[in-house]
C-alpha cells in the first residue's frame, strides 16, 4: 500500500505599516490593520472559502477514503476570529470529518529554534493549546516554520511529547535514499520524520500553470499516473504544500480547483493507494533507518536553507535584537503587560526576515512576489523602528513593575 | 560618434559616459571614429580613433550652403582636392578610420527614404541656427553665478573680456548646467590655463593651405551656438571623406552634427540622450534647446536613453514614438572605482553628505529640511552640502533660518582628490534630485563604500539595488532613512559590503555588447 499524504499550510503573518523612526515613543499602531484585513479577506475568498468547500465535498464524495492534513499558524488563526469567522468554522467542520488532522507548529510562525529555545517550547504549547481548543484534537505531529527540521530540532519536539516531525525531502540529506520512507533523526529516541516529496508537490504548487514546463498543463490523470508508477516498496508521498497555492498563488482560472476536484478519485482508482494523515502513517508504519540532520534544513529556495530569512547582515542583525528582548517581553507579560509579549511574538513572525532577503537573483523575484515593501531595505527599517519602540515600552513596563505605579511611572509615561 | 568632450578635458559626466561607452564598443568588436570639437592629442582615445574637428581642413563656403554642398558631393564622392584631413593631426587620426563599424564596400549607398526625411530636419535645423546665431550670450551649461566664478578663477591666468563679464552678469533664466557634474567636474576645469594657451597658439580660423581650420573651445559656455553650428559643418565634412555605417551623436550639441552627418552619407543615426532640457531647466526650457533637440529626435532612427526615467521624459515632452526608444544605461569604469581613499575623520560625529550642484535640480532644499528633521531627534549629526550653484545663498539662509547653523557646514567646490576624500570622510550619501536622467554619484559613493540614498526620481535608482531609495519630496521618508541608517548597523553594513561588489559589477563592457545590439537593428551583420 503507498498512501498519499496532503498536508496543507495555513499562514498569515501581522505585516508592519510603515512605521518610521518619527512614530517612535509616539505610536503603538505597528501593524497595518487595513492591509492585513484586506489580505485575509481576499485569501479567504479565493483560496480558504472555496477550497475547504471543495475538500468537505471530496471526503464525502469518497466516504471518508480522503484524507488530509492542516497546519494553520497562531497569527492566521487569530486573523480568522478577527476578520473571518466563517473561515474558522469551515475549519471546524473539517475537523469534525474525523478524515483531517490538525499539526503543531510555533503560535507565531516564527524561527524560535534557531534563536531561543524556551520561546520556542512556549510557542509550540501556546499553538497547541489553541487546536485544541478550537479543533477539539491532541496534535501528535509537529511541523516547523517553514519546515525548518534538524536532529536537534527534531531533539525539542520528541521531547515535548510528538511522536513526528515534518522534513524537506532535500537530495542532501537523502543521497541516494528515499524520500517516500519513515526515517528517525540521528539523536532521537522515538520521534519519527516524514519528509517532503519536492518534485511531486512543488509540481503542483510551483509549475502547475507554468506553460514552459514540458508538463503543461499538468491534468489530475497524469499526475495519477505518476504516483501509480512509483514502485510498491515505496510507503508514502508527502505532498507538503502552502494552502495558498489553491486560488492564491495558482488562479482559479488555472484550472487548479478542478485539479483538485478530479485528483482524489482518480488516485484512489489504483487499489494500491490510499490517502493518510501523517499521524495516520506513524500509526501503520515503522521507521526504516536513522537520517543525519545536522544543519537545518527548509522547504524554500534552491539552497533549503536559512538563508533566505537569516542569510544577510541585516537579517541576522534585526533577528538577535528581537531575541534579546524575548526575557524583557515575557517579563512584562508576568507583570500585567501580557499585550507588549503578544506584540514582540507577532515580530518573531518569520515573514518579517523573509521581506529583509536581498537575494534577488533567481530566488528573489519570488521574495519579491510576497513583501509588501519596496526593498528589503526598507522591510529592515520598519522593522527596527518598531523593535526600538517596543523596546522603550517593555523598559517602562519593567520600571513601572519596579515602582509599583509609583512618581516613577509617571515621568517615565 | 560624435561627443561635445572627452576626458581628460572635461571630465563630466557626459565625457566620462562617452570614454566609457567606447571603451565598452571596442571590447564587443565595433570600431569607432569619434569626432569632437577639440582635440588636444592626449585623450584617453587609445581604443579607437578620435578626430578633433579643429584638426579638420574645410573648404571655403557660406555655413548656410552645407546642405547644398553636400549634395553636389554625392554626386562626385571622389573629387576633393581641398578637403581632405591635415594628415599630421596629432590625435593619430588616420583618413580610412570608418566612424563606427567595420568599413565596408559600397558605403556610399543610401536609402532614398532616409535622406528624403534628413533634406527637411536638416532645413530646419539651420532654421534653428539662424535664430541662435543672434542670441550670443546665451550659456546653456552655465548660470550666471557659476560664470562669475569662472571669470573669477581665470583672472589670475588670463585677462578677462569686459564685455562678457558684463554680458555674465545679466540674469540668466535657466540656471542650469549638465546634471551629472559634480563640483569636481565643472566646466570651467576645461577652460584652465592650458587649454586657454592652445587658444593662443591656434587662432580661430588660421589659414593653412587650400583649406580653413575652425578652431573650437570644446568647452560650454559663451559662443556655444556658433561652435555647434561650426562642429556641424566640420562633421559633414568628416562624413563626406569617412567610410562608416551608422552614426551616434551625443546630446543636443551634436544633434545638428548627427542630422548633417546623416544627411551627407546616408547612413541611420542613433541619438543618445544624456539629459534633456526638461532635466536641465525644469519648466523654463530654452525653446530653441528644444527646438534642437526636437528636430533631431525626429529625424533619428533610433534614440538611446540612459535610464526609463529618461525615456519617460522623451516620450512625454518631445512625443517620441516609444518604438524608437532603447534604454542602455551608464556604467563606472574600473578606474572610476579605482581610487579607494582611507581618510582619517576629525570630528566624532557621523556625517551625511550632498556632493552636486547646488540648483533646483539636485533638490538641495529637500536635503536641508530632513536636516532639520534628523537633528530634531538626533543632534549629534553633521550634515555637510558640496558644490555650488545658484541656489547656494538661499540653501545658507535656509539652513540659518532653521536653526542649523551648527549642524550643516557648506563646503562650496570640491576638486580632484578632496572631492574622494570627502566621499571617504561621509556617514551617508545622500542624492535628493527632483530630476536626474542617471546621476553617477552615488556609484562614486558606493564604490568608496558609503551607504547612499536616491531619489526615485533619478535614473541610477533603476538599476541599484543596495541603495536606499525614496520620493524626493518626501522629507520625512528621507529624514527616517538617514536615521534608520545612523542607528541601525546591520544596514548600513550590508548597504557598504553589498553596495560596493554591485558597483564593480557594472561593467561598460556589458553596456558595449547592448549598444552593438542597438546597432545591429540597424545594421545587420
Amino acid at each position: 500500500m503507498t498512501s498519499i499524504v496532503f498536508y496543507f499550510q495555513v499562514h498569515q503573518p501581522f505585516r508592519l505599516r510603515r512605521y518610521t523612526f518619527f512614530d517612535i515613543g509616539r505610536s503603538d499602531a505597528y501593524f497595518d490593520g487595513t492591509e492585513n484585513e484586506r489580505i485575509l479577506r481576499r485569501v479567504a475568498e479565493k483560496c480558504y472559502l472555496p477550497m475547504n468547500a471543495l475538500l468537505q465535498r471530496q471526503i464525502v464524495r469518497t466516504r471518508g477514503r480522503f484524507r488530509c492534513a492542516f497546519s494553520i499558524s497562531g497569527t492566521a488563526l487569530e486573523q480568522m476570529q478577527r476578520w473571518a469567522p466563517e473561515v474558522l468554522d469551515s475549519f471546524r467542520r473539517l475537523a469534525d470529518t474525523g478524515c483531517v488532522e490538525f499539526l503543531a507548529e510555533t503560535s507565531h510562525h516564527s524561527l524560535a529554534c534557531m534563536a531561543d529555545e524556551d520561546e520556542f517550547r512556549r510557542q509550540v504549547e501556546r499553538q497547541r493549546d489553541r487546536i485544541r481548543e478550537l479543533f477539539g484534537q491532541e496534535p501528535r505531529v509537529f511541523r516547523n516554520t517553514e519546515l525548518v527540521c534538524s536532529n536537534r530540532i527534531a531533539r525539542l519536539a520528541e521531547e515535548m511529547g510528538f511522536d513526528g516531525i515534518l522534513g524537506e525531502g532535500a537530495d542532501q540529506l537523502l543521497g541516494w535514499r528515499s524520500t517516500h520512507r519513515v526515517y528517525r533523526p540521528e539523536g532521537c529516541e522515538r520521534i519519527a520524520l516524514l519528509l517532503r516529496s519536492y518534485r511531486l508537490s512543488d509540481d503542483i504548487a510551483f509549475r502547475f500553470s507554468n506553460k514552459q514546463w514540458s508538463e503543461w498543463p499538468l491534468t489530475a490523470e497524469k499526475f495519477a499516473s505518476w504516483l501509480h508508477a512509483l514502485p510498491p516498496h515505496e510507503t508514502f508521498v508527502g505532498l507538503f504544500m502552502d494552502y495558498e497555492t489553491f486560488g492564491e498563488h495558482q488562479w482559479r482560472d488555472t484550472g487548479v480547483f478542478s485539479f483538485m476536484e478530479e485528483l482524489p478519485e482518480r488516485i484512489l482508482a489504483h487499489p494500491r493507494f490510499d490517502f493518510r494523515t501523517p499521524g495516520q502513517i506513524l500509526a501503520v508504519q515503522d521507521v526504516v533507518a536513522r537520517l543525519d540532520v545536522p544543519h537545518p534544513v527548509s522547504w524554500a529556495d534552491a539552497e533549503r536553507d536559512l538563508t533566505a530569512w537569516l542569510g544577510n547582515h541585516m537579517q541576522r542583525g534585526a533577528h538577535d535584537a528581537l531575541y534579546a528582548l524575548a526575557p524583557d517581553a515575557r517579563r512584562a507579560a508576568e507583570a500585567g503587560s501580557p499585550e507588549l509579549c503578544e506584540m514582540w511574538r507577532k515580530l518573531t513572525t518569520s515573514d518579517h526576515f523573509y521581506y529583509m532577503c536581498i537575494k534577488w537573483f533567481s530566488d528573489g523575484d519570488v521574495h519579491k512576489y510576497f513583501s509588501p515593501y519596496t526593498s528589503p531595505h526598507d522591510a529592515y527599517i520598519a522593522f527596527m523602528n518598531v523593535l526600538d519602540d517596543l523596546a522603550r515600552r517593555l523598559a517602562r513596563a519593567a520600571r513601572t513593575q519596579g515602582t509599583q505605579g509609583t512618581q516613577g511611572a509617571g515621568r517615565t509615561g | 560618434m560624435l561627443g561635445w568632450e572627452f576626458p581628460p578635458h572635461i571630465s563630466g559626466g557626459l565625457g566620462t559616459a562617452c570614454l566609457g561607452l567606447t571603451r565598452g564598443l571596442a571590447s564587443a568588436g565595433v570600431n569607432v571614429l569619434f569626432v569632437v570639437p577639440r582635440a588636444l592629442g592626449d585623450e584617453e582615445a587609445e581604443h579607437m580613433e578620435l578626430i578633433g574637428a579643429n584638426r579638420v581642413r574645410m573648404r571655403r563656403r557660406a555655413p548656410g550652403r552645407a546642405r547644398s554642398v553636400a549634395a553636389q558631393e554625392r554626386a562626385a564622392p571622389a573629387a576633393e582636392p581641398g578637403g581632405g584631413r591635415e594628415p599630421a593631426a596629432p590625435a593619430g587620426a588616420s583618413s580610412e578610420a570608418p566612424l563606427v563599424w567595420p568599413p565596408e564596400e559600397g558605403a556610399a549607398e543610401r536609402i532614398p527614404g532616409a535622406l528624403a526625411a534628413t533634406g527637411t530636419a536638416g532645413r530646419e535645423v539651420e532654421r534653428i541656427f539662424e535664430e541662435l546665431a543672434l542670441d550670443s550670450a546665451l550659456r546653456p551649461y552655465l548660470d550666471a553665478a557659476g560664470y562669475r566664478e569662472v571669470l573669477r578663477e581665470l583672472a589670475p591666468v588670463k585677462g578677462e573680456p569686459e564685455p562678457e563679464r558684463a554680458r555674465a552678469r545679466r540674469p540668466e533664466p535657466r540656471p542650469e548646467r549638465r546634471p551629472e557634474q559634480g563640483p569636481e567636474r565643472e566646466p570651467q576645469l576645461a577652460l584652465g590655463p592650458e587649454i586657454e594657451q592652445g587658444v593662443e597658439e591656434e587662432p580661430e580660423g588660421k589659414e593653412d593651405g587650400g583649406g580653413e581650420r575652425f578652431e573650437f573651445a570644446g568647452a560650454y559656455g559663451e559662443g556655444l551656438y556658433q561652435e555647434v553650428r561650426r562642429y556641424a559643418e566640420v562633421v559633414a565634412e568628416v562624413a563626406r571623406n569617412e567610410t562608416f555605417d551608422l552614426i551616434h551623436a551625443h546630446d543636443w550639441m551634436t544633434y545638428a552634427a548627427g542630422i548633417a552627418a546623416r544627411e551627407v552619407s546616408g547612413k541611420p543615426l542613433v541619438l543618445h540622450l544624456h539629459a534633456s532640457e526638461y532635466d536641465r531647466s525644469g519648466e523654463n526650457v530654452n525653446e530653441r534647446v528644444r527646438a534642437l533637440e526636437q528636430a533631431g529626435f525626429d529625424a533619428a532612427d533610433l534614440v538611446v536613453c540612459v535610464s526609463h526615467y529618461t525615456a519617460g521624459v522623451l516620450r512625454r515632452r518631445y512625443r517620441m514614438d516609444p518604438s524608437r526608444i532603447r534604454v542602455v544605461h551608464n556604467a563606472v569604469s574600473q578606474q572610476e572605482q579605482a581610487g579607494i581613499v582611507h581618510e582619517q575623520k576629525a570630528i566624532d560625529e557621523p556625517i551625511v553628505l550632498f556632493l552636486g550642484r547646488v540648483t533646483f535640480q539636485k533638490g538641495p532644499d529637500y536635503f536641508i529640511d530632513a536636516a532639520r528633521r534628523v537633528v530634531d531627534v538626533e543632534p549629534r549629526v553633521k550634515f555637510v552640502m558640496s558644490g555650488s550653484g545658484d541656489m547656494l545663498g538661499d540653501m545658507i539662509e535656509r539652513a540659518a533660518r532653521q536653526g542649523l547653523a551648527r549642524h550643516i557646514h557648506f563646503t562650496g567646490f570640491l576638486r580632484g582628490r578632496d572631492v574622494e576624500r570627502m566621499y571617504a570622510m561621509a556617514d551617508i550619501y545622500v542624492m535628493p534630485s527632483v530630476s536626474e536622467p542617471f546621476g553617477i554619484s552615488p556609484l562614486e559613493a558606493m564604490a568608496l563604500d558609503v551607504p547612499v540614498i536616491v531619489s526615485r526620481q533619478s535614473g541610477v535608482s533603476e538599476i541599484l539595488v543596495n541603495a536606499l531609495k525614496v520620493d524626493f519630496w518626501d522629507v520625512e521618508g528621507l529624514a527616517d532613512k538617514i536615521l534608520a541608517l545612523l542607528r541601525y548597523g546591520p544596514l548600513r553594513r550590508q548597504l557598504s559590503e553589498e553596495g560596493r561588489e554591485e558597483v564593480r559589477r557594472m561593467r561598460w563592457e556589458r553596456r558595449g555588447v547592448l549598444m552593438r545590439d542597438v546597432y545591429r537593428e540597424l545594421v545587420p551583420a
